[in-house]
């Protein structure tokens, strides 16, 4: 949710802040395929994951520096079977816990020890409202399970945080995805359009929704907040490609987000891993204090100082850092360019090409198979996205 | 709900108020967000226990900070915190 970087953006941009916001990427591993999956297209190249004690380390130094919201993601993070020992350890140094799961691997008996442990908050992902589409777009039988998921989230006490990536597949289904929002007795609800990184790279034209999919679907849930009121919170994020500025990637480079990857590389965010000629620190040899302060892969795009045209001189370039630096080296070809989605880009006649695509239904491109996320196909692609 | 002196305020069961030394702040933690407080919100939001009411938490906080007056403030603050869920009131 946005609410974080809003409350923190007035910040003096001269000192640089604590890092606020660590999250802990447990695991690459994942029961699931979701095509938009947001993890590198070569994961299954990544090789130990980080132990429990390397993982309290990380917990405690990142505390001491001032981190407060902590994320456990992955992968599937209920996949690690010390989530719990971690949780607990998060929650003793004085965090505030946030699971992002697929509920997958979610039983009584975990949940009452996550509990325990002190979590408080859970965020649980459906890929769509339907078992069909939601098996079909993650390539599993999830959805029953995911729905007992929700069950047992409620029955412990904790706030309903349901989110659902939304794409050029699921987009028509808006209603009955907030039905089942309702259903659930949802109180936050994020319809996040994918964004266009690792899988959802791979798989870019035929999850891109055209406009009047997106104008439908943002018209009714619209209309459902009129009607229902704001019992249920509804956040509605379209994807930036069709947008004239990019977003304020991250709130900014190294500004207040901190990612740990699963094998403890540390990152300003989950898929700055791609860019290249940046060395990013691992969490193993460095302290956190030397990684955010010190780390050339911290320093390399934070504030302006590092900017080219057209961003150096432009009058906004305070609103949103120039964008995204892995979307530039993605599309421009360059981490250092202006974000393409800005109009001021050179290079942003590449995303409205992939715009103009997407308004015409079942062309070549749209009509490719998708390619699930999978170890297989991760080592079959061998390339960051 | 209108806030009177009667009012009971309790910071909701989805938030979390605590002191960070690192902001020099009171923040109020809430599922993936914060709200960094300023020092009047931060004194009267930690006052909102769900025992104490209106009154009592006014009370309070013209004794400790050595004040007069603080009534308006304060149930002003708490209409706002409980328009932004942050306290549930009874
Ligand atoms: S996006 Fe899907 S496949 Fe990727 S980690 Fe999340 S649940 Fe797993
Ligand atoms: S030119 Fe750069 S700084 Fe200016 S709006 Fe575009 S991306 Fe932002």
């Amino acid at each position: 949710m946005t609410d974080l970087s809003e409350a923190v953006a007035v910040q003096d941009t001269a000192k640089i802040g604590p890092p606020l916001w660590l999250l802990a990427e447990l695991t690459y591993r994942c029961p699931l395929h979701c095509v938009y999956c947001y993890n590198p297209v070569d994961f299954a190249k990544t090789e130990d994951e980080l132990t429990t004690e390397q993982w309290f380390k990380v917990l405690r130094e990142a505390r001491e520096l001032g981190s407060v919201q902590c994320g456990f993601s992955g992968g599937e993070p209920m996949l690690r079977d010390d989530l719990e020992v971690i949780v607990a350890e998060a929650h003793r140094l004085g965090y505030y816990t946030n699971l992002l799961t697929s509920g997958v691997g979610l039983n009584e008996k975990r949940i009452g020890a996550l509990k325990e442990a002190g979590l408080d908050h859970i965020q649980l992902s459906f890929q769509d409202s339907t078992r069909e589409m939601n098996d079909f777009l993650s390539s599993t039988r999830t959805f029953d399970l995911k729905r007992r998921a929700a069950d047992m989230i409620k029955a412990h006490g904790y706030p309903m945080v349901m989110n659902c990536t939304i794409h050029r597949h699921n987009i028509d289904h808006i209603e009955a995805i907030l039905q089942l929002a309702s259903d659930i007795d949802a109180e936050y609800v994020e319809l996040a359009n994918t964004q266009y990184y690792g899988w959802a790279q791979v798989n870019r034209d035929q999850l891109l929704p055209s406009r009047e999919q997106l104008e439908r679907a943002e018209r009714i849930t619209n209309e459902w907040r009129e009607k229902h009121g704001n019992k249920m919170k509804l956040f509605f994020v379209v994807p930036d490609y069709y947008e004239k500025r990019p977003k304020k990637c991250m709130n900014g480079w190294g500004n207040i987000f901190l990612t740990i990857t699963p094998d403890g590389k540390a990152l300003p965010c989950h898929t700055a891993r791609m860019l290249p000629g940046l060395e990013f620190p691992d969490v193993r040899t460095s302290s956190v204090r030397e990684i955010w302060y010190e780390s050339e892969g911290f320093n390399r795009y934070r504030g302006t100082g590092w900017m080219k045209e057209p961003c150096s001189s432009c009058p906004e370039k305070e609103n949103d850092y120039g964008g995204c630096r892995c979307q530039a080296y993605m599309i421009a070809n360059d981490p250092a360019a202006a974000d393409p989605v800005c109009d001021k880009s050179p290079f942003h006649n590449r995303i409205t090409e992939v715009v103009d695509r997407a308004q015409i239904a079942g062309n070549a491109a749209q009509v490719k198979p998708l390619i699930y996320r999978g170890p297989k196909e991760s080592l079959q692609l061998d390339r960051p996205f | 709900m209108a806030i009177t002196t009667a009012t009971v305020p309790k910071v909701g069961r989805n938030f979390r108020i605590q002191w960070e030394p690192a902001q020099d702040a009171y923040v109020l933690l809430y599922p993936e967000g914060m709200v960094k407080l300023n020092q009047s919100a931060g004194e009267i939001l930690k006052r909102c226990d769900g025992a104490a009411n209106v009154a009592a938490i006014v009370a309070d906080l013209e004794t400790t900070f050595n004040a007069q007056g603080l009534e308006a403030d304060v149930i002003a603050f708490v209409e706002l915190a409980e328009q932004q869920k942050w306290v549930d009131v009874t």
